[in-house]
Parts: C-alpha cells; structure tokens; sequence
C-alpha cells in the first residue's frame, strides 16, 4: 500500500516538476501574446487544453505556473526549514530553560495566526506579490519544523550516543548538528512534503483572492479567478487549472504518506 | 486544577498582548497618512489635523497603542478611515453572516467525518475502509475554493437549486438565510471533514489496540461493544484537538470562500478595507480572528484538563 502511494506519488511529482522545469525554455505557445480572435475555445487539436478570455493556450498557462507554484512552496518550506529547524534544535538542547521557553512561546504565537491572516497583514503593508506570499506562507511554516524538530530531538537526547559524545566533550550546539540533526531528517523530508503540498494550496488561495503573484506571472489560482465569470460558458478554464493543483498536491501527499510508511512502518503521524 | 487554570490565563493574557503590539506594529510600518487618503489632495492643513485629532492619529506610539487596545477592550475599535462609521458597528454585521457560516462548517465537517472515521476503522482493510481514505485523500489535496466554483456550476447554474452568491439576509427567515450559506458551508467543510474523518480513524485504531480494549474483549465484550463502550471515549482527545484548531481555519478559510459567493462577511470587508488603505479595519478584523483562536485553543486545553487530569502537569 504504501510502495504503491510512493510511486503514484512519485510520478505524479514529477509530471508537474518536469511540466515546470520544460516551461523554462519551451512552451507550446507564447503566453504573454494575446490571441483574441482565438479567444474561449474548447480543447482542440492546436490547443490541447483550449484557450482563455484573452487566446492565451492553457497548456503553457498550466506549465507556468507550475513553476510559479513550485517556486513559491519551495522557497517557502526553505525558509519554515532553514529557521524552524536550528530554533527546534536549539530548544531541545537548552530544554527548560527560558531560551526554549521563549522559542515555544513564540511558535504558539504565530500559530496564532491563521496563514491567510498573515497574508493578509503583509499584503496590506507592503502591497501584494509572489514575494510576499513565499514570505507569509515561510513564516507559517517556521514553527511547523521548529516543534517538530524539538520534539524529535527531545527523545534523541536521552540517547546513549548523545551521552557519549557529551563524555567525549562536544558542545550542545555541535552534538545537536552531528548526532541530532541526521536522525531527524527523516521526519524532516516527510514534514517537508506536507508542507510543500499546503503550500502550494496557500499559494493557488493566496492568487485567487489576488494577493499572490501579478500578472503578467502565470499562476494556477489567477487563472481560476479569471475563469470563475465565464465558468457557465467556459467550464475548461477552471477545470484544467483546478486539476493541475489536485493532482500536484495529491500527489505530494501520497508521497509523504509513501515516505513516512517507508522510513518508519509504525510511524503514523496524524495530519492537522 | 486552580494553579493550572491561573498559569494558562495567564499565558493567554501576555499572546493577547503580545499578538496585538505584533498587529499594531505591522500596520504601522504602513507608509502614508490615512487622513490625507480620506481627505484628498486638496486638503486644508487645519482640516487635515481636526481630522487626525478626530482619529486619533496624533501622539506617540505608545499613546496611540494604549488608544487602539484599551478602546478594543470595551468594544470600541476606532472609526473607519473610508465609510466613517464605528468599526465595531461594521464588524458585527459582518460577523453574522462569518459566524454562522463557520459554525454550519464546523457541523457539516464533523457530522460527516465522525460517522465515515468510525466506519472505516471498525471495517479496517475493507472495501469501506479503502473508499473513506481515497475520498478523504481527494478530500484533502483539493483546492476549497475551486471546489466552490464546481458546485456553483453543478448546483447553481446547471440545477439551479441554489443561488451563485450573496446572501439573502436573516430578515428573509432562518431556513432561506441557512440555504444561501449550505454551498459556501460545504465548500468550506469539505477538507477539514477529510482531515478529521483520517484522526479519527487513525486514533480510535490506536485506541483499538490498546490492552484495555483486549481485556474488555477477554471479559466478553463483542467487537462493536468494546469499540462504543471503550474505544471511542479515549480516542476523541486528538480528534477534539483537530475540531478546536478547525474553528480556525474555517474562520479564516472563510475569507477566501465569502469571496467565491459574494458574501458580505468578514472576509470581504478586509479585502475592501485593504484596495481602500482603511487599516484600522483590516487590523481589528485581523485582531478579533487572532482573538477567536487563542481564545478558542486555550478552551480546549481547559476541556482536556477536566477530562484528563493527566494533562494538567504538561507544560
């Protein structure tokens, strides 16, 4: 069972990645260059996908913005990783003290605030962009990987291994980055892939209420807002980009599932 | 019980604090003088300040934060820079229609996840059990929001049992009022009851294979009566979790769903209170949310404390 959600996964994966790596040098048609008299046509043999309000193919819409997507969740679980997991470490090797108290606290603060309302502030100081969204979905993911990293440490410390590299002399801060940090990776990668995959979410809700990335910068949730006036007439314009973001993130998620299963059978993590 | 008690209202007084000096500050940073905005380029400097007197936009930092969050604490929350009109005034309106539109989630999500989670974990390895975990894995990955334009196709356009958008008002009777809010409800259900049907499956599993369920099976207990009598209690504490931190996303969820079905709530008047720079709205509304979670999240925690005493001790 969980082989086969790796592989479905897996591949699933990697259809939109590649689909974005492509879109770097090629794509079917130019997407910055209106076509009108092509304008609103159903899928057809020119245009695999059909074509939007303003002629452009949605295939090479799709493909794009995959790019966009993948660009913002990436960068986005990057940050929620590269200051989340230091934090995580950090407060696990001073367990108790008031650092790690202040660092925990700090966490239940931003968890605070729902994703959307941070979007939310940051858009309405410094304007919206796919810049600011990476920034508001990075910071969600910040105490995401700061507790559980904490909590994954927390149990290695108590460690034989760790005890004898304490005997040995190493500091808390290079026992935390030689023992700590390579045994928690697992659930690092595994978190990583929830992550990615909610992320990717955000950022299709971010750019359908118009607080995500501008045009002219494809993005899968811009095109289902354009395509939600002409949806009783042109149902292809929101169905193709929906499904492209079902897909990716369903296959993310298999692929965590996959993942998890195969790093750790008992392993079952439950999901929030 | 007392001391725990104390110590968490505590810690939720110093977040309050804390979450709105964060709010203020960000909003702060905001380039520009809203009095200007409202009056104009062609603004008279003396009306310019009767203006910012009036708003309260004169002062130091500090004097303006104790203005904004001591006027929040008995429910005044300034005046709106565009509509001129208590912003408390404009959020409780909207508030009717948020509300309700997150409780009516919140039921839907848990009357379909509780029934389809128990289900699929008493038939474990079944057809059933297969067919919870895909719909709920589909449930999951897609995206509410298109979900929402899916049924407005289906249902609005296609059936025509439901209108598009907008919001027929409470005055229109309850059930009228319920029907307008059933599509963006269920739009806003569908993946935290994907979510909650998988904990809950996944928990009373665990539960199922706990030594008290043998020992209850041993005194002769059948299957289902070790599973209602025993199993279920103990394995709602992650799931009652998940129901608490949903009340947040379904709030805030809400936002981006108001917008798919033209539903004057709270989430489109932040997105006009911010094309309109009329910030102290978009932080009051911003405030009350984050209000709503903490609080929300520190009742839950209490519940468990009566429930388990256990738990007192952590943290």
């Amino acid at each position: 069972m969980g082989n086969r959600n790796l592989i479905l996964g897996a591949v699933l994966t990697a259809i939109f990645t590649g689909a974005a790596l492509i879109s770097m040098i090629w794509v079917p048609y130019d997407i910055t260059v209106l076509d009108i008299p092509n304008k609103i046509k159903g899928p057809s043999g020119a245009h695999l996908l059909g074509t939007d309000h303003f002629g452009r193919d949605i295939l090479s819409m799709i493909m794009a913005g995959a790019r966009t997507s993948i660009a913002v969740a990436l960068v986005a679980v990057g940050i929620g990783m590269g200051l989340g997991v230091p934090l995580g470490l950090t407060a696990a090797a001073h367990k108790g003290s008031l650092l790690d108290e202040l660092i925990m606290r700090g966490n239940d603060l931003i968890f605070a605030f729902p994703s959307l309302l941070i979007a939310i502030m940051i858009t309405a100081v410094f304007g919206a962009s796919a810049l600011n969204a990476i920034i508001a979905i990075g910071i969600f993911n910040v105490p995401v990987f700061a507790r559980l990293t904490r909590s994954g440490a927390l149990s290695l410390w108590t460690r034989d291994y760790v005890l004898a590299a304490r005997v040995a002399g190493k500091g808390a801060a290079r026992i935390s980055f030689e023992h700590i940090l390579p045994n928690v990776t697992n659930l690092l990668i595994v978190q990583g892939t929830i992550q990615f995959s909610l992320g990717i979410l955000a950022e299709a809700g971010l750019s359908y209420v118009g607080l995500g990335a501008q045009p002219p910068t494809a993005s899968w949730g811009r095109m289902l807002a354009d395509s939600q006036t002409m949806i009783s007439f042109a149902p292809h314009m929101a169905l193709f980009p929906g499904f492209a973001i079902l897909l990716t993130v369903l296959g993310l998620n298999l692929m965590g599932d996959g993942l998890r299963d195969m790093f750790d059978p008992r392993l079952r993590r439950v999901r929030g | 019980m007392l001391r725990y008690f104390l110590k968490r209202l505590l810690s939720l007084a110093l977040s309050l604090v804390v979450a709105s000096i964060v709010i203020f500050l960000a909003l702060e940073v905001v380039p520009g003088d809203p009095a200007a905005y409202m009056l104009g380029i062609n603004a008279q400097e003396d009306t310019l300040a009767a203006l910012r007197e009036q708003l309260g936009l004169n002062g130091s930092l500090i004097e303006r934060y104790a203005g904004w969050a001591g006027g929040m604490l008995h429910g005044d929350f300034g005046i709106s820079y565009t509509y001129r009109t208590p912003v408390a005034e404009m959020i409780g309106e909207r508030l009717w229609i948020s509300l309700p539109l997150a409780l009516f989630a919140l039921c839907l999500s848990t009357v379909i996840a509780f029934p389809a989670g128990i289900w699929a974990a008493s038939k474990r390895g079944s057809v059933v059990d297969v067919v919870v975990m895909g719909v709920t894995q589909l449930g999951v990955a897609i995206p509410n929001f298109w979900f929402a334009m899916l049924m407005v196709l289906v249902f609005a356009i296609n059936l025509r049992w439901f209108s598009a958008g907008g919001f027929v008002g409470w005055d229109a009777g309850f059930l009228l009022a319920m029907k307008s809010l059933t599509l963006p409800a269920v739009a806003l259900a569908l993946p935290q009851a994907s979510i909650l049907a998988r904990v809950m499956r996944s928990s009373l599993l665990d539960t199922l294979s706990e030594d008290f369920i043998r020992t209850a099976r041993a005194k002769g207990l059948s299957k289902r009566q070790a599973l209602w009598r025993h199993a279920l209690r103990n394995a709602l504490i992650p799931v009652l979790t998940i129901i608490g931190l949903q009340f947040s996303f379904l709030l805030a969820g809400a936002i981006i769903i108001e917008n798919v079905f033209f539903l004057p709530g709270l989430g489109r008047l932040v997105f006009q209170s911010i094309s309109a720079r009329d910030l102290i709205v978009v932080e009051s509304v911003v405030m009350l949310l984050v209000f709503a979670v903490i609080v929300v999240n520190f009742a839950v925690d209490m519940a468990y404390a009566i429930v388990d005493p256990r738990l007192r001790g952590r943290r």
